[in-house]
């Protein structure tokens, strides 16, 4: 087994989230013991960081709320920084099943493609939590938009749940939206030559916590996304190699 | 000269001379200092050159000279107020990177400490 190579980081963002981020991080390790967890505290006001670390995390405490965004980013650079070979990303709130980290390890592992996403409804998928009605006619129609734009079907463009390869750390770790990156980072990964693949997920409700899009309408983040994937595709191509 | 162009004349003046003396104390970097050297100077050309509002408004088709002077004004309030957003967005990259950076170095630092190194640095007083 080439294990060393494929040497696996969970990185988990975290803001607020003391109530289930042990959980979560307990369930995960319990799971695969190979794994190494990764708990970003992103400046969290609650014990967050504290929870993590006793449920037997590594855990990067930022000093400021960077958001989503900049939170998973410095798992990525953390990722490279001590040679994993594959980083997943995983909400700290419950949403996400170890087995599902698991199927997407197994998928990346397989080779052919960078980044892999766990989609709640690829497969017409039924079962599982799904998100609010109008969450999901706005998801629908973005996975439509972003589908168009990477010329290949995309179920599930919100979704926190992905495991990326060692090619597409290294161009997201200089690369990353900051606000909702999940749906421009698909985008970002196509127009740059990167693959991803969707494969279906079944998720949970979250334990704890209030949802990254709490106060936004799913109109208003809907348009922000919008309007973010059309300025991307205006945007230069950045260079993928260091330098 | 007139009493009002003086005036003008003195505050482009002490403008232009407020501005050179920040760059100087440093208290404003040159990079963005630009723009402001820039504009106190169409606010002297302005001062010295009587009836160049006039022509200026001629030009453009403005039959109001002094809405040009609004305009103008407007104008390079716009400007400028873009040149923060733009300097407002590469401050909050930098300040993104710093902040991954001293998490990742803060994390390091913990566990050093958990870890005690061999004190490396008590044979060699020259460090620092």
């Amino acid at each position: 087994m080439n294990g060393e190579k494929f040497r696996t980081l969970v990185v988990v963002p975290a803001f607020n989230e003391e109530e289930s981020v042990a959980g979560v991080v307990e369930e995960l390790r319990a799971y695969e013991p190979r794994w190494d967890v990764l708990v970003i505290d992103d400046g969290s006001s609650d014990r967050t960081a504290e929870m993590a670390r006793r449920a037997g995390a590594k855990v990067v405490s930022l000093v400021r709320n960077l958001g989503i965004g900049g939170a998973v980013q410095t798992g990525f650079l953390y990722a490279l920084k001590k040679g994993y070979g594959c980083a997943v990303q995983c909400d700290g709130d419950g949403q996400h099943p170890p087995e599902g980290v698991a199927l997407l390890v197994k998928t990346l592992k397989q080779g052919g493609v960078d980044v892999v996403v766990g989609s709640r409804f690829l497969n017409g998928g039924r079962s599982g939590f799904l998100s609010t009605p109008s969450r999901r006619l706005g998801i629908s129609l973005l996975a439509l938009f972003l589908g168009k734009l990477c010329g290949q079907v995309v179920t599930d463009p919100t979704s926190g749940l992905r495991a990326y390869n060692t090619e597409s750390l290294l161009f997201l770790s200089r690369n990353y939206p900051r606000d909702y990156p999940e749906p421009e980072a698909l985008l970002l990964i196509h127009r740059h030559g990167l693959t991803f693949r969707e494969v279906a997920v079944t998720m949970r409700e979250r334990r704890g916590g209030t949802s990254s899009l709490g106060g936004w309408t799913p109109l208003v983040y809907m348009s922000k996304v919008l309007l973010s994937l059309a300025v991307e595709t205006l945007r230069p191509l950045r260079s993928r190699r260091w330098m | 000269m007139t009493r009002v162009q003086i005036i003008a004349l003195l505050g482009s003046l002490f403008f232009l001379g407020f501005i050179v003396e920040s760059i100087r104390k440093r208290r404003l970097r040159e990079e963005y200092s630009l723009l402001w050297l820039l504009f106190g100077a169409i606010f002297l050309l302005f001062s010295l050159w009587r009836g160049g509002l006039e022509t200026l408004a001629g030009w453009v088709g403005i039959l109001y000279a002094p809405a040009a002077l609004f305009l103008i004004l407007i104008m390079v309030l716009f400007v400028l107020l873009f040149h923060f957003s733009i300097v407002l967005s590469r401050l909050r990259e930098d300040v993104t990177a710093l902040v991954q950076e001293v998490g990742l170095l803060k994390a390091e630092g913990e566990k050093d400490l958990k870890e005690p190194a061999p004190r490396a640095r008590d044979g060699n007083p020259g460090e620092g």
